[in-house]
């Protein structure tokens, strides 16, 4: 029993000391990062970044832009390459806490399973930042999500459908009043496949226009061309002198469709309008081809605002639980011209 | 009676009938099922597309029948298809004027030769080292589709080549796709090699008993290897057809889940996974079937996350109708059931 309180009393101790070890390395820091009036310099500030992998064009480009608005601003950035593996990132994490960055930024690759390590970086009193993806503990834990709106991108694809429908006065191919709307779907179970899905439906029934037009067929085509090409086929072959317009969860399984719409004598762009989601090179190529009439940017340039974000945090200024960035809307006669500009 | 017999217990029946079951259903619930078109010269119809797709099948189903005949099983034929794909869309390049870095000929004699290279890795280790096909086969099933990202350093390269675009879609001027001709040619050389030279009946003793053949001489080591090699090659022929069809390297996704479709295409034929008694007539059916099914659900509106159950439940079907038990079971009741009609 004495041996037990002996053992408590010297722990009790033993935390105490730790503890004002580290508030006083802490308070070390902080002295030594702050200006004359209290705020940071751009240049003092440390953000450890904890990126996903380089598994496609988006990502790669996606990288690229925040390697460059962390060079441009002047503060330093430690990067990480998690080749797709969640434990990876948690490793870079520990590490950026061990080295005491200023802010903690992720790409988390999957929504589960970050509890205990963004405990640990609250513990360590380093807040973190959330890009593009999101993560299913508790949103104390971090301080900001910074993503594109993927329901907005939907809304934006079905708006510059209805206008370009009135504006060209366009009529349907099958006669009737109403325009027949093909849509191909992304991979069921992805949250931004539904989410682009249910902003093209929903401003699609809130629209003034609801009535002129009609979702004849909708099926996923798994984002991949190959796929793409065969269920197009396939609506081809059941409505192909009736389909208006093609609504594309992302440009591959366009471009994909747009191969099956040609070889069925159709011309895409002319005969039927094609929309896609992404902006990507590609896409762009298809427009100034005049295969393919607007692409809605998924943007990967979330460099800036993270940059922005971070020294904002770093100098204790208060940011939104959620930043949703601006993304841009590419119609073909813009593409030529925009093609230089992009990145992925 | 004798005659019915006759034909219901002929190996071919089998695929025949379900097939004949399958487009006797689409003629009443598909409408324009059977209607060919021609469209710029080319022939354009649902039934096209089904051939299109199914050749690709069949060749791939080609190579796992020869396998299977051996008593092996080769799963790395979908990852084989993405490092075709890879290694010539690599060689040719992904200039957007259309030229090619190297000749197309020699970019698809490169895919084939580097299947052929992982043919030989599988031969090697199910024949000399005597690893179980599933296991051996499972490695290269893992690391395929690493070493094709490798060699596009994981982007997905899009192809501008015109001559590329006609291995999987059509020569212009040709009525038919090329992949028909494909093939028709690799078929027709199964055939051939198989009326010329003993291989077949090799195959087929080494699949019923190899201690029995290796006793009476045969080469049972040189005769598995080659058969994966050929296996290999097959894929790499698939993967030239899967990349040209969409006139892009897709690592991620070429051949995803093919090589079951291919030993889904060989037990539907009749052969047994066990290995032995071959029919490369039921293959082709049974690949001709998996495409017809795939292409009904297509036309009927299912999505295609539900179109593995309905795979499965025909799988299901096909399996209960070869099980000996089952057969005998349903015998059973059928004479219990005349009895006790006579009875009464």
């Amino acid at each position: 029993m004495k041996k037990n309180r002996l053992l408590a009393a010297f722990l009790a101790s033993a935390m105490m000391l730790s503890l004002a070890a580290c508030s006083g390395g802490g308070g070390g820091d902080t002295a030594g990062d702050q200006t004359a009036d209290g705020t940071k310099d751009a240049s003092d500030i440390v953000v450890g970044f904890a990126q996903v992998g380089a598994e496609s064009e988006w990502r790669t480009a996606n990288t690229e832009n925040i390697k460059q608005a962390a060079e441009n601003a002047g503060i330093t950035l430690q990067f990480s390459d998690a080749q797709q593996k969640q434990e990876n990132q948690i490793k870079a994490i520990r590490s950026f806490i061990a080295s005491d960055v200023d802010v903690i930024s992720v790409c988390p690759i999957v929504g589960t399973g970050w509890d205990t390590v963004l405990q640990e970086a609250k513990d360590a009193g380093i807040p973190v930042v959330l890009v593009d993806r999101g993560v299913t503990a508790d949103p104390s834990l971090y301080v900001t999500h910074i993503k594109a709106d993927a329901v907005k991108e939907g809304e934006k694809a079905f708006n510059w459908i209805d206008e370009y429908m009135q504006a060209q006065g366009k009529t349907p191919r099958g006669g009737g009043d109403q325009f027949q709307i093909a849509i191909l779907e992304g991979t069921v179970g992805s949250s931004v496949a539904a989410d682009r899905l249910n902003g093209f439906s929903t401003a699609m029934s809130g629209s003034p226009n609801a009535a002129q037009y009609n979702i004849i067929a909708s099926q996923t085509g798994e984002y991949t061309r190959a796929k793409g090409k065969e269920v197009m086929e396939s609506f081809l072959k059941s409505d192909g002198d009736k389909i208006d317009i093609l609504f594309a969860c992302n440009d591959d399984m366009a471009l994909g469709a747009i191969q099956a719409i040609e070889a069925a004598g159709i011309k895409p762009g002319d005969d039927i309008v094609i929309v896609s989601i992404d902006a990507a090179k590609g896409a762009f190529n298809a427009m100034i081809e005049g295969k393919m009439n607007c692409a809605v940017e998924h943007t990967p340039n979330l460099g800036d605002i993270l940059v922005e974000t971070a020294i904002k945090i770093a100098n204790g200024e208060q940011v939104p639980a959620l930043i949703e960035v601006e993304e841009d809307i590419f119609p073909a006669d813009i593409a030529e011209q925009e093609l230089p500009n992009r990145t992925y | 009676m004798e005659k019915l017999k006759k034909l219901t217990s002929n190996h071919l029946f089998l695929p025949l009938f379900a097939l004949a079951l399958l487009l006797v259903f689409n003629a009443f619930a598909t409408p324009g099922f059977f209607t060919i078109e021609v469209q710029n010269g080319q022939l354009f119809g649902r039934i096209i597309d089904i051939l299109n797709r199914a050749s690709i099948l069949i060749v791939l189903s080609m190579g796992m029948t020869f396998v299977i005949a051996t008593g092996g099983i080769d799963i790395s034929q979908g990852s084989v298809i993405a490092i075709s794909g890879a290694v010539c869309c690599y060689l040719i390049g992904g200039a957007a004027d259309g030229t090619a870095k190297m000749p197309l000929l020699i970019a698809c004699l490169a895919a084939v030769a580097v299947c052929a290279v992982c043919g030989v890795w599988n031969g090697l280790l199910v024949s000399k080292l005597k690893i179980q096909p599933m296991v051996a086969t499972l490695i290269l099933m893992t690391a395929g589709r690493g070493i094709a990202m490798l060699i596009t350093e994981g982007q997905n390269i899009t192809v501008y080549h015109k001559p590329f675009t006609y291995i999987g879609n059509s020569i212009p001027g040709s009525p038919l796709p090329t992949t028909i001709y494909i093939a028709a040619a690799v078929v027709l050389l199964v055939i051939l090699i198989q009326k010329k030279t003993s291989i077949g009946m090799f195959v087929q003793a080494v699949g019923i008993n190899a201690e029995a053949a290796r006793r009476t001489g045969l080469n049972v080591t040189a005769i598995i290897f080659i058969m994966y090699i050929f296996s290999g090659m097959c894929a790499g022929v698939t993967g030239l057809m899967e990349s040209s069809m969409i006139s892009a390297a897709d690592p991620n996704n070429a051949g995803l889940n093919m090589e079951m479709d291919a030993i889904l295409s060989v037990a539907l034929g009749g052969t047994l996974l066990t290995g032995g008694r071959f029919y490369v007539g039921g293959s082709i059916i049974g690949a001709i079937t998996i495409q017809t099914l795939t292409t009904t659900l297509y036309a009927l509106g299912v999505s295609s996350e539900q179109l593995p159950v309905y795979k499965a439940a025909v799988v299901l079907l096909i399996c209960l109708l070869q099980s000996e038990k089952f057969k005998k079971f349903v015998e059973r009741k059928s004479t219990s059931h005349k009895k006790a009609v006579k009875q009464a």
